[in-house]
Formats: C-alpha cells, sequence, structure tokens
C-alpha cells in the first residue's frame, strides 16, 4: 500500500530510503550440491552483480556470516576479481541478513566502501547440517554447553521449543493453527520453480508427520539444503544506474534482544521474542508500522517461529498470533502474504538471505514465478495463484522482514519499492 | 582441577579456566544445589556467570538453595539427536521455576533450571513417568553422577508435594 501522506520522506533521519539493495542472487537449491561452499558463494554473488548489471569491480565491500561451515570473504572476492575495500565475516545464522544489511548501509555512510556484497554459503544438508547431527554433536561439551546439550537440548528445535510451549500454554494456541504456516508456505513454493520442496502440504499432513520434540513435529521443521544467497546494497544515487527498479531499505534493527540473553528464559514471559523489543526500533526507523506493510518475510526456521514474530511485531494483538498465521491473512491472495518464495520450510534453508531476495523481487514487480514472459522482457503476472501459477503479489510498495536467531534474539528490516 | 568425563556417550569437559563451572559441578557432585549470590545486589544467578546478571558487580558467593520448584515449560524429545539419548525417548527437558526468588527482581524473573525429566538415582526417566509431567507439576531435584567434581543436575516428581490436579500438556 502507498506510504501514509504524514511520513517525510525527504528526510534523512534514520538513514531512510538513502540506501537500496540493488543486486539479488543465488545458486539451485539442493540436498548435495557436490561442490564447495567456496564455489557456491561465488555463484552466488556472481549471480547477484550480474542481477544487478554490475561488474564485479564494482563491488568493493563484502560482509558475510557464517557458524564455522563456510568460506571466508577473501575466497569468494579472489575467485571473482574482486579488490576489497572492506570485508568482514562474522559468526551468526539466522538473522544476520537484516542486521548484515544495517552494517552495510553504516560502512557506505562511514566511507569505508561504495557498494557491498553480503553472501552466505552452505551445504547445510551435505556438510555442516544445521539440525545439530553429524560433526556438531560428536564436539566435546563445555562451559555454558554444560547447562544445554548435556540434557539432549541441543538443536534449535529443541532449544526453542520451550517458548513454542509455553506459548500454547499461556494463549491456547492450537498445533492445528500454527500448522497452517507450513500449508500455506508450501502453496506459495508450488508457485516457485527453484524451490527445494514444491509440493503443496495440508495441516492434517503437519499433524500427522512424525512428533521430533513436541510441540514440533518433521512439518513444522524447516528443510535443510546446500545453497549460496547474496545480496548487493549502494546508495539510492546509485542504484539509479543498476538494472532494476532500486528497492529502497526504509528502516533496520539489527540483532535486538531480550534481557539475560546469555540464558534468555530467565527473564520471561518466555512466549514473548525479540521482536517485543525490535518493533520499537523498527517502525520508528521506518516512519511506518505494520499496518501499512504488504508483504512480510517472518523467518520460518519454525512454523512457530513465523507466528511468534509476527505477533510481537504488532501484526496482531499479543496472544492471537495463531489465528493471524491460520486465517489467511497471510496466504498469496490475502490481506498480507508471508514468505511467497515457501521460505525456509520449502524453498530452502540459507539463514534468512532467500527472504529478503524474495521480497525484493516482490518489490520489483517481477518475482521469478511460471508467468509467461512478454515482448518487453517482463513477467506478465497474471495473479492467478492456483498451483504451479503466479506468486507476484498485486501492488507491493511495503516490504518487512523479521529475522530469527532465537526466541532471545531477532533483525528485521523494511524495505519499500523505489521509483 | 579440570574434570573429563563421559556423560550419555558425550564428552564433558572442565578446563582448569572455568572456575565458575567447576565450582558449580562439585557441589552438584556433593548433591549440594549452590547457586552464586551477588556480593552486591544479593540476587542469585542460573547459569554460573562471571559477574551480576542484574549489577553486573564481580564478586558473589556460592549459596546453597533448595532444589524444588514447578514446572515453567518443557519439550518433549521424541527424535533425540544425541545416539545414546535415543534409548530414552521420548525424554523430558524441563525449565523448572525454584521457589527460592520466584517473581524477583520482577514478576517477569525466576530462577529457571533445566533439567531431563530423571528418577530420583539421576537415570531418566520410562514412559509412564514422562505422562504424569507437564507445566505446573511440582518437582524436586536429583542428580546423575558423572565423574569426582561433575554430578548433573535433574529434575524428577516431587511425590511429597501437592501437585495440580492437571498439569498442562501438549494436546494428544
Amino acid at each position: 500500500m502507498p506510504l501514509p501522506a504524514d511520513v517525510d520522506t525527504t528526510s534523512p533521519k534514520y538513514l531512510r530510503d538513502k540506501y537500496a539493495i540493488v543486486g539479488v542472487g543465488e545458486t539451485t537449491y539442493t540436498r548435495g550440491s557436490g561442490i564447495t561452499t567456496r564455489a557456491l558463494g561465488t555463484w552466488a554473488v556472481r549471480n547477484a552483480i550480474a542481477d544487478a548489471g554490475l561488474k564485479p569491480s564494482d563491488i568493493d565491500g563484502m560482509l558475510s556470516y557464517q557458524s564455522g561451515d563456510s568460506t571466508f570473504g577473501p575466497f569468494i572476492a579472489g575467485d571473482l576479481g574482486i579488490r576489497l575495500n572492506f570485508y568482514m565475516d562474522v559468526f551468526g545464522g539466522g538473522s544476520s541478513t537484516e542486521a548484515l544489511c544495517g552494517m552495510a548501509i553504516g560502512l557506505i555512510e562511514a566511507g569505508m566502501c561504495k557498494t557491498v556484497v553480503i553472501f552466505r554459503a552452505m551445504n547445510g544438508f551435505s556438510q555442516v547440517r544445521i539440525g545439530g547431527t553429524g560433526a556438531r554433536a560428536a564436539a566435546p561439551v563445555q562451559g555454558d554447553m554444560l547447562h544445554g546439550r548435556a540434557y539432549g537440548w541441543q538443536s534449535a528445535g529443541q532449544m526453542f521449543s520451550l517458548s513454542f510451549m509455553r506459548h500454547m500454554h499461556d494463549y491456547g494456541t492450537t498445533p492445528a493453527q500454527v500448522a497452517a504456516v507450513k500449508a500455506i508456505h508450501s502453496e506459495h513454493a508450488g508457485n516457485n520453480p527453484k524451490a527445494y520442496y514444491k509440493e503443496r502440504v495440508t495441516v492434517e499432513d503437519v499433524l500427522n508427520s512424525r512428533m521430533i520434540c513436541k510441540p514440533l513435529h518433521l512439518l513444522d521443521c524447516c528443510v535443510e539444503t546446500d545453497n549460496g544467497t547474496a545480496i548487493i546494497i549502494t546508495s539510492a544515487d546509485r542504484a539509479k544506474d543498476c538494472k532494476h527498479t532500486p528497492v529502497l531499505i526504509r528502516g533496520v534493527v539489527g540483532r535486538c534482544n531480550k534481557p539475560r540473553m546469555d540464558m534468555h528464559y530467565q527473564c520471561g514471559p518466555i512466549s514473548t521474542v525479540a521482536g517485543h523489543y525490535a518493533k520499537d526500533i523498527l517502525w520508528p526507523n521506518a516512519g511506518v508500522g505494520p499496518e501499512d506493510v504488504d508483504i512480510t518475510g517472518s523467518y520460518d526456521a519454525f512454523t512457530f517461529t513465523t507466528m511468534l514474530q509476527l505477533e510481537d511485531y504488532g501484526f496482531c494483538k499479543k496472544g492471537e498470533g495463531g489465528y493471524y498465521v491460520s486465517d489467511g491473512t497471510m496466504r498469496l491472495g490475502g490481506r498480507r502474504p508471508n514468505n511467497t518464495s515457501g521460505g525456509h520450510l520449502c524453498e530452502g534453508y540459507t539463514h534468512g538471505v532467500n527472504m529478503v531476495v524474495e521480497n525484493v523481487r516482490q518489490l520489483r514487480h517481477d518475482v521469478d514465478d511460471s508467468c509467461p514472459i512478454g515482448p518487453d522482457g517482463k513477467r506478465q503476472h497474471t495473479y492467478d495463484y492456483r498451483p504451479g501459477g503466479c506468486r507476484q503479489v498485486k501492488n507491493v510498495e511495503v516490504s518487512a522482514n523479521l529475522g530469527w536467531a532465537m526466541p532471545g534474539t531477532g533483525s528485521a528490516m523494511v524495505m519499500r519499492r523505489g521509483a | 582441577m579440570a574434570v573429563s568425563a563421559t556423560y550419555l556417550g558425550m564428552p564433558l569437559e572442565i578446563n582448569d579456566l572455568d572456575l565458575e563451572n567447576l565450582a558449580y559441578f562439585k557441589y552438584c557432585a556433593a548433591h549440594d544445589f549452590h547457586l552464586q549470590r551477588c556480593d552486591s545486589c544479593g540476587l542469585l544467578r542460573y547459569p554460573p556467570t562471571t559477574g551480576c546478571p542484574f549489577c553486573g558487580h564481580a564478586k558473589s558467593t556460592w549459596t546453597r538453595v533448595e532444589g524444588k520448584g514447578a514446572v515453567h515449560s518443557y519439550s518433549e524429545v521424541h527424535h533425540a539427536i544425541q545416539p545414546a539419548f535415543k534409548q530414552f525417548t521420548p525424554y523430558l527437558i524441563l525449565l523448572v521455576d525454584l521457589d527460592t526468588q520466584k517473581g524477583k527482581p520482577t514478576e517477569h524473573h525466576a530462577l529457571r533450571v533445566v533439567g531431563n525429566l530423571a528418577m530420583p538415582d539421576g537415570k531418566l526417566a520410562p514412559l509412564d513417568m514422562v505422562k504424569r509431567v507437564g507445566i505446573g507439576s511440582r518437582m524436586r531435584m536429583v542428580f546423575a553422577d558423572v565423574a569426582p567434581g561433575l554430578s548433573i543436575p535433574h529434575w524428577t516428581i516431587d511425590e511429597a508435594a501437592q501437585q495440580p490436579a492437571k498439569p498442562w500438556r501438549y494436546p494428544e
């Protein structure tokens, strides 16, 4: 929807609209890439550069995130002939994407570089599995892990479930309501030729899938995949010379936390997540509120993470997340679709990048669905969301990405369609 | 002194530098649960830390704490990650609000101590016991002895306490 009339879009306050995402790229989403994370990262960055209409030599900043499971930036830069004026590889998983977008803005604003690529490359299925099996499970248990992993409390699902269960207890949220997240994202994935899982599933399919750790059934959990993903950020001025309609960054909040991040369950309510705090930075920075947002990208490591974040960022009243995610609002054709690519539950697991990539394409009004390409080289979107059809949302102007690291930590970013 | 042991197939290590965990688990090994009490603000904290999470003060004193409380939340694990846990599935991961210091310093705070649901001897609980526990269940602390200087605190049903008529459990 259009921005509210009383928003001062000329103001540089909080650097609103001063920076843009001009390029996005990814590899295929597979389970068994057959190549290194170095090759995946190089592939994704190359695609993002081409998407922006830039040359490798136009990139002079690089940021990446990983958790000991990927290749550092200098090797990706080397493989593309890029000389960097700045790079940094940070430790992190989910919620890093939006946080690094904010950092990229700061880097450029500080004059340290001009155009930054952010990448995440991972063999999350074939090498270091995100679910915590394999190499990660075999490492010695020491330090803070003595109070976690020693209890068989290790995987993300196991760690987060205490929040999810307490939400059900506190608000009466039902398994079926939350399972709707997977069902809806699977509908979206069915219209995404890139998605790893394109098959539609129902709420019943989710509830009938085997229990992993209560309240999470197998289909409440995201897929583990191998992939590289990349985003390019530069100033709105430079963005005018790039290939696509620029997507402007309205506001960011990065790695915002609940109290006691060393062990966030010490301070409740534990059915509330970091978005409760992050929203008070995100919306004032962006100069918009939840009602102004046309599409969301609420991180779906699990069905519950999507629900909890939408609730705590204020898309519905506290405790009503179960209704919000199951009443059709976030389905294609609904009031505010979420994760139109299928997200982590269906498209592929990227630690957040693919949800930003998808919203960038939505804001360009040019998602890569199966609609026919017209004589002008652009897709002729039909807005027919039946299986295998369109997934472009009509007249998208504003998006919000809500990144999740864990119940106690999150990031978010509001973007808008530029001119 | 450093501790190195194997518990449920996992290598556990507390090195010589980890003074806080050495002290914590030494008290656990004596089946005498202790937490750090801040020498400045007087609040207890869990798990062990190197400074007070409430006021930042550096110094604290290990203080005996009663291992009793009620389940605040839990997960029931059916798909174990660590191989040795598979024989115990489904097992419970419990987050228990200690009675001590509950609701302090604010209503949202409690000393929420993690543990598995265990038998009084510290072995993970069988299915019939798992089915009896939910949010609100009254628990008492027990210990799994691993090695000299290392026992793991767990939770068992406090049979002496009055239990809620129907603890909240995931709907079946």
